[in-house]
Parts: structure tokens; C-alpha cells; sequence
């Protein structure tokens, strides 16, 4: 072992190259705590402000509240009219509607694309359809908001003959083309990762084609399917470009999925810009803003939580 | 010595450009393609000042002016006396200079039948106490409402002066400039919208009455000019302080015949001349 021994200044250089790059791991780890604080802070005054809690208290978020005289209690978010409204659950009910949409949407394709992809296709098809839908993610999402805004909306309408040509059903399949290559790499990943060796027994018993991929396969690859949807759903919740142009951005409180919406993320992205530095509306949108940090953080860590066991499990060491 | 001598011409050339000016405009959606023209025009006559304009609603370029983040802020609402107070607790001293006029035309599609509305009408739509065509003379159809978002001048021009400062329906979709709405409603039978008369290219005209008894008027340039077009407006710019060299030369080029025959040829109103005049930096 003697002989092995580094010399001491190359050790000197290896410490400190291996100090050096786990500090920039943990800048990436502070970073992202910074930033929460920051938005926190901002949201802080609806807790601890009195003038602030007269304006937009947490309960006023959360339940309804008589507005003019002689009305009825409702929800409402109209922040900048006379009497200012701030209940959110209009925005929480918008984000939640495009989200459904856009996975009753991509799920399918998606998975079933993955399941093509890894059992049926054939190598030619498998090289070209795998970029191609990687390319999608490729794809602006603003540019896939002005294809909902202008083609889309329209194409629904003749076809569904809609109402309200911008509503939840439209922003949500736009989400979902958006949504559509995380979960399809994902699952697809997840079927490719299940071992030959299954595969193997299940034609040794004599399954064919589709009985190895829908009785051996799919099932082994589940948790990876749905570590694939549970990020594609954070995905949803968070993405903002393309519903602010193709939901109608109007807050409402409907069962229905063809009238208009308002997200959270929309919301922060156009009133951010006019809002008086340190008013209650202010307070307001950064503590949306903490509300959709919170969210997707437990959402994406769900999703790699599963697929962490998903991966134990395949090795068999859980 | 002959390199000393480029580097040196080449470091005062960049120092004069950067010195001539770079001049920054902010604000208002409506007024961004008219700042765009106006900008345009002025560099072509004085290379070397460049000027950069950017939309974002009359209530960002408010906001970016108390900020300190622009040198003019362009708006199509005169500044609230909130806006004042806070940009003068900053040390921002914010100068009005009004220079075109707008009217706010309302958009339908060409597919509507309907010809013209009252002011209590178009009121009644936006608030959400109107709620199908039929009941302002048309078809048996819900009324869209379409709209701006609330960092517009436009908004909040037209919750003043039309809907007397009450709120806009729940069901108003809002859309992210005058150009979105145009096409909105283009696409939408039964959609309604506003916004600059500038932008209304591919739907219908419409006129609009004062009240019951008078004359409709068609919002034209005439009719903005002499005031008998009930919603028009002056559309504004403003400084920090009474602008000096390279800003005051600007804003009275803009001022002159030359700069408001600019504001027509892209179809805005231009101030009567005496006002433009009037409004010159002296």
C-alpha cells in the first residue's frame, strides 16, 4: 500500500478541488433556499401587518367575504378596484382546472407513445420518434400560448362550438403538448429500465408481444409512469407564459371547463409589473408566488422520491 | 504612436456615442407604436441619438418612472395623485406633457348586426348587469366580454369615464395589449372589446351615443379632435423635471406639425396646433 501513496502536493490539490466543486453544489442548494426566503419575506406583512390584515388577511383569501352593502358573501379577486378583493380561490380553482386538462390530455399520448416507443416499435422508428418528442420540450412556451391564442381557440370552437373561445380546455391542451415530453422520457425511461430478465421468463411461459409488455412490463414500470405524471403535473401547475395568453385570464368560480380561468402563475406575471412596491397587493402576489414554490417543490420531490424507489426496487436491493 | 492614437479615437468615438444619449421610453401599450414611429423618425434626422421604447401598460411605465428605471414614461391615463405623492417621496418630480389624442374606440365583430350603443349600455355590458346581445337590440347570444389587464391606461381610462369608476365583470377576459383584443374579438361572433382608436384594423366601426337623444358618432379623427366622440382622451408623456437638451429636443420635435403629422400618418389623433404649441418646452 506504501507504494501508492500520493505525493503531498497533489493531495493538497485534490482537497481543494474537491472542496471547490461540492461548494458549488452547495451554492445551487443555498440558492434555491435563498430564494424562497426572499419571496417569503415579501408575504411575511399578511401575518404580522395589522394595516396589511385589513386589507388582505389570510382569512380574506380564504373565505367569502360580503363586499358592498346589502350583496351577497362571495369570492372575488379584483385587486385594483375601489374595494379591493383579494380571495384566491378563484386563481387556486383556474391553476387546478388548466392542470386536469392538460393531463387527461398528455397522459395518454404520452404513455402510450412510451409504451410504443420501448416494446413495439422497431429500431428505425424507436430513433426517430424518441428526438422528435424530446424536441417538443425543445419548444418555447410562448410560442405554444400565441398557437393556443391564434389557431387553437379557433379550431375548438368550430369544432366544440365553445362559448368562450378562450377557456380552460384550450390553455389546458396547449399545457399538455408542453407536458407531454416529461412524461413520455420519463415512462419511457422507466420501461427501458425493467430488466431483460423479466421479459425473458414471461415468453419462457409462453406470453406473447403484448401479454410481456401489458402483464410483465407495464406493471414493473408504474412507479416510473408515475413519477413521469407527477412531474408533469408540477410542470402544469407552474407554467405561466401559455395560459396567460390562451386562458381569458378571468377570474371565475365555475364547475365548467369551458369558460375562462385565471391561474396563479398568470396572475403574478401580469400584475407584477404595475404593483406598488410593499402595498397589500404586493404582499399578495409574492405570498402566491410562495404558495406556487411550495407546491411545485413538493410535487417534484414526490416525483423523484418515487422514482428513486422505483430504481431500488429494479436492482433489488429494496 | 500611431496605435496610442487609434485607440484613442476609438475610445472617444464609443464615449461620444454613449455621450449623445441613450434615450429610454416606457409605458403604455397604446401609445407604444406611436413612441416606436416617433423614435424611429428622430433617429433618422439626428444620428446618434438612440432611443429605445417599450410597452408593459400605462401603469409600468408609471411605475418604472417613479423607479428611476426610464427617462420618459408614456401614458394613455393622466398619473393618479397616489402616484404623485410616491414618486415624489422618491425624489422623482414627474412632468405632464400631453402630446396626441385618442379615442377609445369599441370593437365588434364584423358578424354583429348591431350599430350603435349608449354610454349606459356599453356600461351595462362591462359591469355585467347586461348580459346577452338581445337585450341591447340583437341576437338571442351571450355577450364576451373581452378586456385589457389592470396595468392599462386603457383599463383604467375606461372604468373612469365609462363604467364611473365600477368594477368590470368577473366574466371580463383580459388580454395583454390592444392588438390581442383586436384579434380577439376578430375571431369572436359575439365578442365585445376596447381599446385606441389606432388598432382598430379588421373589425367593425362603431359608434356610440352620448345618451338616448343624441347623435351616434363614429370615433374618426374629427370627431376625437372636436370632442363630440363621447370616450376620447389625450395621451401623455413624462419626465422627471422639466426636460432638458437631448429629452426637450425630442418631446418638441414631437410637438412640431412634423412629429404630430408623424402621430397621423399611423393613425392617432393630432393635438390641435395650438395646443401642441402650448405644450412645447419653452
Amino acid at each position: 500500500m506504501d507504494k501508492y501513496r500520493f505525493k503531498p502536493k497533489s493531495r493538497i490539490r485534490e482537497f481543494i478541488g474537491e472542496k471547490f466543486i461540492a461548494l458549488n453544489a452547495l451554492a445551487a442548494l443555498i440558492g434555491i433556499l435563498l430564494i424562497f426566503i426572499f419571496i417569503f419575506k415579501e408575504a411575511v406583512p399578511i401575518f404580522s401587518d395589522r394595516e396589511v390584515q385589513e386589507e388582505a388577511s389570510l382569512s380574506k383569501m380564504l373565505y367569502k367575504q360580503v363586499y358592498y352593502e346589502g350583496r351577497e358573501p362571495k369570492w372575488s379577486w379584483q385587486p385594483n378596484s375601489t374595494v379591493p378583493k383579494y380571495s384566491l380561490l378563484p386563481l387556486f380553482l383556474g391553476t387546478i382546472k388548466a392542470a386536469i386538462v392538460a393531463m387527461l390530455f398528455a397522459v395518454p399520448l404520452a404513455v402510450g407513445a412510451a409504451i410504443y416507443t420501448s416494446e413495439f416499435a422497431s429500431r428505425r422508428m424507436r430513433e426517430i420518434i424518441k428526438p422528435v418528442i424530446e424536441l417538443l420540450a425543445g419548444l418555447p412556451s410562448v410560442v405554444l400560448g400565441f398557437f393556443a391564442l391564434v389557431v387553437l381557440a379557433t379550431a375548438l370552437q368550430k369544432t366544440f362550438g365553445f362559448t368562450y373561445r378562450l377557456n380552460a380546455i384550450n390553455a389546458g391542451i396547449a399545457l399538455g403538448i408542453a407536458v407531454i415530453p416529461i412524461i413520455f422520457t420519463v415512462a419511457e425511461d422507466a420501461m427501458n429500465a425493467v430488466p431483460k430478465s423479466l421479459r425473458d421468463a414471461a415468453v419462457a411461459l409462453g406470453a406473447n408481444p403484448w401479454q410481456v409488455s401489458f402483464t410483465m412490463v407495464l406493471p414493473a414500470a408504474l412507479p416510473g409512469i408515475a413519477a413521469g405524471v407527477v412531474l408533469g403535473f408540477g410542470r402544469a401547475i407552474g407554467e405561466t407564459m401559455i395560459v396567460l395568453m390562451a386562458s381569458g385570464n378571468a377570474a371565475i368560480i365555475s364547475a365548467s371547463f369551458t369558460e375562462s380561468i385565471r391561474t396563479f402563475s398568470a396572475t403574478i406575471a401580469a400584475e407584477l409589473a404595475e404593483v406598488v412596491f410593499g402595498s397589500p397587493h404586493y404582499n399578495v402576489l409574492f405570498f402566491i408566488g410562495t404558495l406556487l414554490f411550495i407546491f411545485t417543490f413538493v410535487i417534484n420531490l414526490g416525483g423523484d422520491f418515487i422514482l428513486n424507489r422505483l430504481k431500488k426496487k429494479l436492482q433489488g436491493r429494496s | 504612436m500611431k496605435r496610442i492614437a487609434l485607440i484613442a479615437g476609438l475610445v472617444l468615438a464609443t464615449f461620444s456615442i454613449a455621450l449623445a444619449g441613450n434615450i429610454t421610453i416606457k409605458g403604455s401599450d397604446t401609445l407604444v407604436r406611436l413612441g416606436q414611429k416617433w423614435a424611429e423618425e428622430y433617429m433618422k434626422k439626428n444620428p446618434g441619438s438612440v432611443i429605445q421604447v417599450s410597452g408593459g401598460g400605462s401603469g409600468t411605465g408609471i411605475a418604472a418612472l417613479i423607479n428611476g428605471t426610464t427617462d420618459i414614461c408614456e401614458s394613455s391615463r393622466p398619473m393618479k395623485e397616489k402616484e404623485f405623492k410616491l414618486a415624489q417621496d422618491k425624489g422623482i418630480t414627474p412632468h405632464e406633457v400631453a402630446v396626441a389624442l385618442d379615442g377609445i374606440a369599441v370593437f365588434l365583430n364584423d358578424k354583429n348586426p348591431i350599430a350603435e350603443l349608449t354610454l349606459v349600455q356599453l356600461k351595462g355590458i362591462y359591469t355585467g348587469v347586461i348580459t346577452n346581445w338581445k337585450d341591447v337590440g340583437g341576437p338571442d347570444r351571450k355577450i364576451i366580454l373581452y378586456g385589457r389587464e389592470n396595468n392599462s391606461g386603457t383599463y383604467a381610462f375606461f372604468k373612469e369615464h365609462v363604467l364611473n369608476e365600477e368594477d368590470y365583470a368577473e366574466q371580463t377576459q383580459t388580454l395583454p395589449g390592444t392588438a390581442a383584443v383586436v384579434n380577439a374579438v376578430s375571431k369572436d361572433e359575439w365578442g365585445i372589446g376596447y381599446g385606441g382608436i389606432a388598432w382598430a384594423k379588421g373589425v367593425k366601426d362603431f359608434a356610440i351615443k352620448k345618451d338616448d337623444t343624441s347623435q351616434a358618432i363614429l370615433p374618426t379623427m374629427e370627431s376625437v379632435s372636436n370632442g363630440s366622440y363621447p370616450i376620447s382622451r389625450e395621451l401623455y408623456w413624462y419626465f422627471n423635471g422639466v426636460p432638458t437638451g437631448e429629452l426637450k429636443a425630442l418631446v418638441n420635435w414631437v410637438l412640431s406639425p412634423e412629429g404630430q403629422k408623424v402621430a397621423e400618418e399611423v393613425d392617432y389623433i393630432p393635438l390641435p396646433k395650438d395646443i401642441a404649441e402650448k405644450n412645447m418646452i419653452k
